[in-house]
């Protein structure tokens, strides 16, 4: 028969303080181990969603993000010509020819510069990205000096606001929209006429044609046709894998981080759970000897302590967790190095960095407790009796 | 320096939890000292940047080019003393991964304005000589074991194509928190080549780099320039050197933040290790603490002995986890030298440690004091372990 588990709850109160203070240890790890995961998840999640898996991009051959990328309007026009893109609702096909050029904006509350995606969009750029939606006021006109912002603009940059005006290149651009593009980098962009975007900063070329396949299918007749092309010296991917690399080195960066973190913290919460194991058994010399005498086995007395051990374990990570799980609470802005400009993300909670958090916390409990079980099981009875 | 004994004899009783408490401290040390130095060399790069040196870019923003003919115009500037330029070049060596940070640069004034970069004569007159040639850091050329005369090829990702470079000279640094992996080539030669493959991007440069003649004059010599170029196809901003990388340094500031939050969380997990082994400890001797009270010491006494303790197992973590953290700093600086060229141990990060482990120390022993002092005579001694 084994020990009850109430024997190890009962002892686990009877030291409170020392319990707590373990616990409250082990609970620290697992909320930055949880933490650093839900940033980097966070982050590559809004760039994955950003693009759309049946929407294709096409970039100047050797540039990794638009704003390094040309695509010239001759090659724009063979783009058009291609019979794999979709129609719109009017009969139009759905291709749009855009630009993406960095301005320097200022933050609220800390007044420091940062570089924000002002994008040209066409008329078809919106029907692209039907997760952009707009919140309060209304689309741009064509040809005007109207501009739309994202939400994230919105609300973490100065002066930016319906009727405000915004000066770059000479010109004032009249905020008339916020539109909200949910958890994706669109949010973190300002949109205007393009043609308007190219004679301002004297661009001659777009920056990227992005169009709607009609099936999905046709991805590999697109790249091949592109490879085949010589006039063609662009290259295609799936926009949502053009955004899911744009997170790549930011997200891998972040990993590293919090992984060679989170093994260092979690030496100093072993070493916590240890201790307080190697008490608990020291405290209990007697306790264990009377146990053994009524019968139970060296093996139930070793399942006891690492029980009890795990179960601190297990206690730091729910603990842990639940707090990390607040985190989703908040937005950061930071930029992203890849494409040099500002992007706004949330901690994000998945069942991966649950799992991985209590396997985590449950590894901890059991490294602390598995020395002071075995210690626990190999006293022998007499001596153990002894013990006052 | 009979208390000091009794202090020491006390902490030792339990060795394996005194080891073990030690060993926490000396890695929560350690982790607070490499967090504090990563953070700083986040911002080396404002460190090293001079407060007498004015950086002038397209007031838009960093990627948009400057016309190269302002280098007369900001020349006549009253109190400019010399004017470079350059441009940010972002070559690629083999993979994406080797990244090292490479710019085309006017070789002359270059060297002129930044006197820290340190080259041998007969290499820099080499250096001047060849528009192929290029000037390397010294720890660049460790890392990729490049040595004068060899042939570097770059792959453009904002100016494409496979460029050529020869190595010409290498750089040492003058000061400690000088960086040591840059990659500096003729701004002519990317020009030159720009003529023949996109001729409508040519005679443009990055961003301007401008020596004052006194420091004091710094500010309105950057009022003047921006003011000469207002209205025009590209408007200027210029600011101080050191302003300038504060900016590059604060967009990623998000991150600066986390890093430096968390490096606090590792205080807080060894104080619960700590405070852990103080409640342990105390609770185990409250018999003792009983008898010492019937023999008249009074609550002081107690409250130093604990205190004393705890001082005294952290002072020592303190010291081991100081005498870690310069060799896993340069273990370090070796792997990351590609992220963070400079990582340096600053003698204030050694000074946070301190106060770090006396917090530690003082706050672990609060609660277990306040138990031993409440704690009555006849209580005390009525229980048993």
């Amino acid at each position: 028969m084994a020990i009850p588990l109430a024997y190890n709850f009962r002892n686990l109160w009877t030291r409170r303080l020392t319990t707590l203070l373990t616990v409250s240890g082990m609970a620290l790890v697992v909320f930055v181990f949880a933490s650093i995961l839900m940033l980097a998840e966070g982050l590559q999640k809004t760039l994955i969603e950003t693009g759309s898996f049946n929407n294709v991009v096409f970039l100047r051959k050797g540039s990794n993000s638009e704003v390094v990328s040309g695509v010239t309007r001759g090659q724009a026009s063979i783009l058009q010509t291609f019979p794999e893109i979709a129609m719109g609702p009017r009969g139009q096909k759905l291709l749009s020819k855009e630009i993406v050029v960095l301005v320097a904006l200022n933050k609220k509350g800390s007044d420091k510069p940062s570089n924000v995606v002002l994008r040209g969009m066409d008329e078809n750029s919106l029907f692209l990205r039907p997760q952009i939606r707009l919140v309060e006021g209304r689309l741009p006109r064509m040809g005007s000096t109207e501009i739309i912002v994202g939400t994230n603009i919105a609300r973490r940059f100065k002066d930016i606001g319906i009727d405000e005006k915004l000066c770059c290149g000479m010109r004032d651009w009249r905020i008339v929209g916020i539109f909200d593009a949910g958890n994706t980098g669109f949010s973190s962009e300002i949109w205007g006429d393009e043609d308007q975007f190219m004679q301002t900063f004297r661009r001659s070329v777009y920056s990227s044609v992005i169009f709607k396949l009609r099936d999905s299918s046709e991805f590999e007749n697109v790249k091949s046709r592109i490879e085949g092309d010589p006039r063609l010296t662009l290259e295609v991917k799936r926009e949502n894998k053009y955004y899911a690399d744009q997170s790549e080195i930011m997200a891998k960066f972040l990993r590293i981080l919090g992984i060679s973190l989170t093994i260092i913290f979690s030496l100093g919460a072993i070493i916590g759970a240890m201790i307080t194991m190697y008490s608990a058994v020291a405290n209990r010399i007697a306790e264990i000897g009377t146990l053994r005498a009524l019968g139970f086995k060296r093996r139930d007395i070793l399942i006891a302590f690492l029980l009890e051990s795990l179960l601190l374990g297990f206690l730091g990570g729910v603990l842990g967790l639940f707090f990390a799980s607040f985190m989703q609470l908040i937005t950061i802005s930071t930029m992203n190095f890849q494409t040099f400009s500002e992007l706004a993300f949330s901690f994000s909670l998945n069942s991966q960095i649950i799992y991985m958090g209590m396997a985590f916390a449950l590894i901890m409990g059991f490294v602390g407790g598995v020395l002071p079980a075995i210690r626990a099981s190999r006293m022998i009875i007499v001596d153990a009796l002894r013990a006052v | 320096m009979l208390i000091l004994k009794v202090l020491f004899r006390n902490a030792f009783r339990n060795k394996l939890r005194t080891g073990l408490t030690l060993l926490g401290i000396t890695i929560a040390i350690l982790a607070f000292g490499l967090l504090r130095t990563l953070i700083g060399a986040w911002y080396a790069g404002v460190e090293a940047s001079s407060a007498t040196r004015l950086v002038t870019r397209n007031s838009v923003s960093i990627i948009f080019p400057l016309p190269h003919f302002y280098k007369d115009k900001i020349q006549q500037v009253n109190g400019v003393k010399t004017v470079s330029y350059g441009t940010w070049f972002g070559g690629v060596y083999g993979e994406e991964k080797n990244f090292f940070a490479n710019f085309a640069i006017e070789p002359r004034s270059f060297l002129q304005l930044y006197p820290e970069f340190v080259l041998p004569p007969d290499e820099k007159e080499a250096f001047l000589k060849d528009q192929k040639g290029c000037v390397i850091g010294k720890k660049l050329a460790a890392k990729f074991r490049w040595k004068r005369d060899d042939i570097v090829t770059l792959k453009g990702t904002i100016f494409l194509g496979n460029w050529d470079f020869v190595v010409r000279a290498i750089y040492q640094g003058r000061d400690k928190d000088t960086d040591e992996s840059q990659f500096f080539f003729h701004w002519n030669y990317l020009n030159e080549i720009q003529k023949k493959t996109l001729p409508g991007w040519t005679d443009q440069v990055g961003y301007y780099m401008i020596g004052v003649t006194r420091p004091e004059l710094a500010g309105d010599v950057a009022v003047a320039i921006d003011r000469l170029f207002k209205n025009s196809l590209a408007e200027t901003l210029t600011e101080t050197e050191k302003a300038f990388q504060q900016g590059f340094v604060a967009m990623s500031g998000a991150i600066v933040m986390a890093i430096q939050i968390v490096s606090f969380v590792v205080i807080f997990i060894i104080m619960a290790v700590v405070a852990n082994t103080m409640a342990m400890t105390t609770r185990e001797r409250i018999g003792e603490y009983a008898i010492l009270k019937t023999l008249g010491f009074g609550g002081g006494h107690i409250t130093a002995l604990i205190f004393g303790e705890s001082l005294v197992i952290t002072i020592m973590g303190y010291l081991l986890g100081v005498a870690a953290t310069f060799p896993a700093t340069k273990i370090i600086s070796n792997e990351l030298g590609t992220y963070f060229p400079v990582f340096n141990i600053e003698r204030e990060t050694l000074f946070l440690n301190f106060i770090a482990a006396l917090c530690i120390g003082f706050v672990a022993a609060i609660i277990p004091t306040w138990r031993a002092i409440k704690i009555r005579i006849a209580d005390g001694l009525r229980r048993i372990g």
